[in-house]
């Protein structure tokens, strides 16, 4: 064992990784020559034998509207835990583009490649005021040494005035986070995803909470990025889905039971005994 | 004087050994001259026989007369001749011969001597134990004479190795080194301070001598040194159950609340001071029954440590749920009150806890290796502990209750478990054990109002490498850790010991964060 | 809304505070710069003016405290990150630069040697390697930030890379300066064992016991207080502050937009290790002493109850607790010693239930308090 291997082992900083000491450093460059920005393959993740997700299958397009419903508990959200490294899969691979190895990032790695997320329970900053959540989430250069001196250019706060106008808190903007309402607090993560500019997004159940002109303004959003970007949604509210008009995919068990477009899955004879047998 | 005695007896051996007791013989030991009832008794000592030591004895005792021509034995109204053995007529006037103080001595000696070849076997080990201690070189011949006449492999065993050590004295290189061969089977301090000396040119001219003690030396370290950390390992295991009995308490009390308890120390020293106290009670008005007072304390230790918690739970800790980290500080200043609590009703210096008597003493299990009583009980005491707890978790509604809100606090609330009532009984339950685990500390350990400061940081350790919430976790966690930092501290030294093992647990906590028996879960960040 | 664009340094730096604090502190600056040292050195000792030497002594030591429990504040109040072993790094800087008073004791020690005299009693016959340079005074300010730096990086790195929060943490900090207190009490360490180090003669040739060398380092401390203040004020205002109280609030949010708690962690808690080791560097010259106590469990908790009760997250705060508590404890232990753990006991448990915010937060409630009823009195019937 050499030395590296030893320096590895033991204190898990890889000397040939600069990445550790600081992701940007390294360049990480998002292939999607197939069309196709995420593979899920075989994916399986099993909490005390119990398998959250069995061989897990899933490709999404580049630029494409995904939306994904199952039972609750079908294992949606622990997908979004391994796309984004907070849970690393018992077996499988996750591919983001042709190149980069999800498997082996860190979450903010894996956030700085471009991919975000929004949690099903809104996560924001509550003492922070709308306006810093924003700056937080801006893409620019993250690391500490950055930060340190970093100033708001004019135009990093026209991007952030244009953002709040965009979720409609332009009047909240200094008011702490903690204070808005729940709607508000989606769009706020959902206005925080839009600062990272990622390539895709995840959003796990963004409308719950919401009233109904709120869900209709989402879907249009999520709508108008798609194509641009690629979106991946997990949500309940059919009528939502209906709106989003992607493609879908039933999940069940932790596997894929049906995928296609909402007229067909709805129609399926398994998705339909899922949901309503047993 | 003895050693004197031994010196003539191998001058004395050289003659030929007597079946039978000489008359002669019997007869010079009631000599007018010193010097003869000396060589006599010598001569007799050598000739081993059963009569011998009758005779001797009898001289020893008082017992022996002359009358004209005859040595008698007097017991009681009975009269015996001495040579034969055989009941003589009472003689008219018996005259008893003067034993002076040395000739006791001589006495003395000749019979321990001749024990080794007495008819009992208990008495003739008695005898080789004693004079393993004082194996010198004069008294090989003797050795070898009792080593051929034993039946026993004990015995013949020791014998063996009373020689050897005699034998180190020999003239004969080929001697001394036979010898050093046989102690190098040893497993005793003792002796390896004997053949320390052979292994230094100065002491022992011959090579292959010199070598043979090097390498019997090394031999019985390797065995001393096993001896010794079983010691060692034994100690830890005390030291472990202690720490079981301090983190079972904290563990649970964290499993439940997510609250360290930084008091939890000064639950302990409570539970030591309930030790004193109620020994203090019995020796003022139970003197005679005063080894039943460590009996008496537990139950006052457990519940005087309970009644603490649930009052600190009760006004302190409850009102800080969610706050973990103001928890610690709060029950640090907790802890700090207890503390000078202590000083004042029972002073600042460490007050005395005896053991009961049936708890000094223990057993020697090698020449090095002696278990005391008192950590035997303490570990007994744990694992009694420990099975209640584990009664009480995994065969009672409480248990359930407990091992509920520990998994799930919020879902346990909304199916009807009275989540605080538990708070208050598992806090209550966690200082009661830590109570117990003061009254086994208040056994090994001084008991001052310091007492707990030291305790918080190894019993949380425990709760790290066990994980959270687990009983089986808790045990391994205590019992590894009492014995590795043992084991280490016998090494390495107290201070290196502590550090080692604080790195080891950091880097522990690198591979498996959630512990030893991690509960795989859901977690809320 | 506020309009946002690139302002330039010195302009962020000065609104970084508002017009008052700047005032507070020039007003500071000037008492302990120039009043103090008039009030000991000009104002005779019978007068009700005068500033004793004991006085000085004791409040430039709860400076030496109140800069510690700004460092602390900056990681617990700010990153929410309780250490319950800040007084390792205290004692660390104490001790580096204790190793130079020593060395200038020179052959004024007991045993006239040039080695420190608890050398000679051990023995040994030269300094250990880890002594060398130690006359410099050059060489010993820069161990005075680099062993603490050094120790709370490795630490912090291994800690925060395997993500040990809360209450591990606090405790796994509080056994890590337990086990260097041990360390340090044993003689073969070699900085003195129980007795540390102390009677110490001179400060860079000048005697250590004259007015104006006390006066010196009084001055020196208040300014590096008032730096410290300030560099805190800085670091907590730039978006690296936002990042740190994000972090504090919601760290899994703060990973998956991209920020990589680690280096943020790991950057306030070795700056937040070195402002103590500067403290401690200027604690021990005006003390006089230093020894393992100093990283006694029990000394490190007490930051946190300074910072507490002051009020964490503000930075005026730590600086108004350190000096209550430690006014209390000088008053306490001379005047009702039994009763100091008690009160401190209490302390700890008032501050924690009824105090959360501590006295600064008390007084911003009453104030807030107070112009709501004039508010109200003002304008009736509006609400
Ligand atoms: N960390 C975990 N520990 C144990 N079980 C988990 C964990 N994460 C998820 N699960 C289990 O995995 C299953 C899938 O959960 P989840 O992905 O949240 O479902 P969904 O989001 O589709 O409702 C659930 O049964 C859940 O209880
Ligand atoms: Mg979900």
């Amino acid at each position: 064992m050499g030395s590296r291997d030893v320096l590895r082992k033991i204190i898990g900083i890889d000397p040939d990784e600069p990445s550790k000491f600081g992701f940007a450093s390294k360049q990480r460059v998002l292939d999607i020559s197939h069309n196709v920005i995420l593979y899920l393959d075989d994916i399986t993740v099993s909490f005390d034998g119990f398998k959250a997700l069995n061989k897990l299958n899933l490709t999404i397009d580049a630029g494409e509207l995904r939306c994904i419903i199952g039972p609750n508990g079908a294992g949606k959200t622990t997908m979004m835990d391994v796309i984004t490294g907070k849970t690393r899969p018992d077996t499988g691979s996750a591919y983001f583009g042709q190149t980069i190895d999800l498997t082996r990032l860190t979450e903010p790695e894996i956030a700085h490649i471009g991919i975000g997320r929004k949690f099903q329970k809104p996560t924001i900053f509550d003492q922070h005021t709308a306006f810093e959540n924003l700056e937080l989430a801006m893409k620019t250069d993250k690391r500490v040494r950055r930060s340190l001196v970093a100033t708001l250019s004019g135009e990093d706060g026209d991007r952030i005035a244009e953002a709040l106008r965009l979720i409609r808190l332009d009047r909240e903007a200094d008011r702490p986070a903690g204070l808005l309402s729940h709607g508000q607090k989606q769009w706020l993560e959902i206005g925080m995803l839009l600062m990272q500019e990622p390539k895709l997004l995840l959003l796990d159940e963004p409308v719950a909470g919401m009233t109904d002109d709120e869900t209709m303004r989402t879907a249009e959003l999520f709508v108008s990025l798609a194509g641009t970007h690629s979106l991946v949604v997990v949500e309940h509210d059919m009528a939502f889905v209906e709106k989003l008009g992607g493609k879908v995919t039933v999940l069940h068990e932790g596997s894929v039971l049906a995928e296609g477009d909402l007229a067909t899955v709805q129609n399926d004879q398994r998705v339909i005994e899922v949901y309503l047998g047993r | 004087m003895i050693r004197h005695f031994l010196v003539s007896l191998i001058f004395a051996l050289a003659l030929p050994a007597q079946a039978a007791l000489d008359p002669q013989l019997v007869r010079q030991l009631t000599d007018e001259d010193s010097g003869t009832k000396v060589t006599a008794i010598r001569q007799m000592a050598l000739a081993a026989d059963p009569e011998a030591v009758r005779v001797l004895k009898a001289m020893a005792e008082d017992n022996l007369f002359v009358a004209g021509s005859q040595v008698v034995i007097i017991e009681g109204e009975q009269a015996f001749d001495a040579a034969t053995g055989k009941p003589v007529k009472m003689p008219a006037s018996p005259e008893s011969p003067t034993v002076n103080n040395r000739i006791r001595g001589e006495l003395a000696a000749a019979l321990a001597a001749l024990k080794l070849l007495d008819a009992d076997r208990a008495v003739r080990l008695q005898a080789v134990q004693a004079l393993q201690r004082k194996a010198e070189p004069e008294l090989a011949p003797l050795f070898e004479r009792a080593l051929k006449a034993e039946s026993d492999p004990q015995i013949k065993g020791l014998l063996a190795i009373a020689k050897a050590q005699a034998d180190l004295g020999n003239k004969d290189p080929a001697v001394r080194r036979a010898a050093v061969m046989v102690l190098g089977e040893t497993t005793s301090p003792a002796i390896r301070s004997l053949l320390l000396p052979l292994t230094e040119k100065a002491r022992e001219p011959n090579d292959r001598v010199r070598y043979a003690a090097i390498s019997a030396v090394k031999a019985i370290d390797g065995r001393l040194s096993i001896s010794e950390n079983l010691g060692r390992v034994f100690t830890g295991l005390s030291l472990g159950s202690i720490l079981l009995l301090a983190a079972l308490g904290l563990a649970i009390i964290y499993g439940v609340m997510g609250v360290i308890n930084m008091a939890h120390g000064e639950l302990l020293m409570v539970g030591a001071y309930s030790a004193y106290t109620m020994q203090s009670i019995f020796r003022t008005w139970l003197p005679d029954y005063i080894d039943w007072y460590l009996p008496a304390a537990i139950p006052l230790a457990f519940f005087a440590a309970a009644a603490v918690g649930v009052l600190m739970e009760r006004t302190v800790i409850r009102w800080l749920y969610g706050r973990t980290l103001e928890t610690l500080l709060a029950t640090w200043g907790l802890s700090l009150i207890l503390i000078q609590a202590a000083r004042v009703l029972f002073g600042a210096q460490n007050v005395e806890v005896s053991n009961p008597s049936w708890m000094s003493g223990g057993i020697e299990l090698l020449p090095n290796l002696i278990l005391p009583w008192n950590r035997i009980i303490i570990i007994g005491f744990a694992l009694f502990v420990l099975f209640l707890v584990w009664v009480l978790m995994n065969r009672t509604r409480l248990g359930m209750f407990v091992r509920a809100v520990t998994q799930n606090r919020s879902m346990a609330g909304c199916v009807g478990v009275p989540t605080s009532r538990i708070d208050t009984l598992a806090f209550a339950l966690g200082a009661g054990i830590a109570g117990l685990g003061g009254v086994a500390l208040s056994q090994i350990s001084n008991v001052g109002p310091d007492m707990g400061q030291g305790y918080i940081v190894d019993s949380f350790m425990v709760v790290v490498v066990g994980g959270v919430g687990q009983l089986a976790g808790a045990v391994w966690a205590a019992l590894g850790l009492g014995i590795f930092s043992k084991l280490l501290e016998g090494w390495a030294g107290a201070v290196i010991a502590k550090i080692t093992i604080l790195v080891c647990i950091i880097i522990f906590i690198q591979k498996r964060p959630q512990g030893i028996f991690a509960l795989k879960g859901r977690f809320v960040d | 809304m506020t309009p946002r664009a690139r302002t330039p340094y010195t302009i962020r730096l000065f609104s970084m505070m508002q017009r008052g604090h700047w005032i507070a502190l020039g007003a500071f600056l000037a008492a302990t710069l120039v009043v103090v040292p008039i009030l000991n050195l000009v104002v005779p000792e019978g007068s009700a003016f005068h500033v004793s030497a004991y006085a000085i002594t004791l409040v430039g030591k709860i400076m030496c405290y109140a800069m510690v429990a700004v460092a602390m504040d900056l990681i617990w109040g700010f990153g929410g990150i309780l250490s319950l072993g800040h007084g390792l790094f205290f004692a660390l800087g104490g001790y580096a630069f204790g190793m130079y008073l020593m060395r200038q004791i020179g052959r004024d020690g007991s045993y006239q040697s040039d080695l420190p005299d608890f050398m000679v009693f051990l023995d040994w016959k030269g300094l250990p390697w880890y002594w060398s340079g130690s006359d410099s005074f050059l060489w010993v300010s820069l161990l005075v930030v680099a062993v603490p730096a050094i120790v709370a990086f490795v630490f912090g790195y291994f800690a925060f890379r395997s993500r040990i929060k809360g209450v591990y943490f606090s405790i796994i900090t509080q056994a890590l300066t337990y086990a260097a207190m041990l360390l340090f009490f044993r003689n073969e360490t070699g900085f003195g064992g129980n007795n540390g180090f102390t009677d110490f003669k001179r400060i860079l040739g000048y005697s250590i016991t004259a007015p104006e060398t006390r006066l010196v380092l009084f001055g020196l401390t208040a300014l590096l207080l008032a730096a410290t203040l300030l560099f805190a004020r800085w670091l907590t205002t730039s978006k690296f502050g936002r990042v740190l109280t994000a972090i504090r609030d919601a760290e899994s949010r703060v990973m998956f937009i991209g920020y990589n708690p680690l280096w943020y962690k790991l950057t306030i808690w070795t700056i937040s290790a070195v402002l103590c080791g500067i403290a401690g560097a200027l604690y021990v010259p005006q003390v006089g002493i230093i020894n393992p106590s100093e990283m006694s469990p029990a000394n490190s908790i007490e930051i946190a109850i300074w910072v507490a009760v002051g009020g964490r997250g503000t930075l005026i705060g730590p600086v108004v607790g350190a000096f209550v508590v430690n006014l209390a404890k000088s008053w306490f232990t001379v005047s009702f010693p039994e009763y100091w753990l008690f009160f401190l006991g209490l302390l700890f448990i008032v501050v924690t239930l009824l105090l959360p915010q501590g006295l600064v937060g008390l007084w911003q409630a009453i104030r807030e308090k107070v112009q709501n009823t004039r508010a109200g009195h003002a304008t009736p019937g509006e609400k």
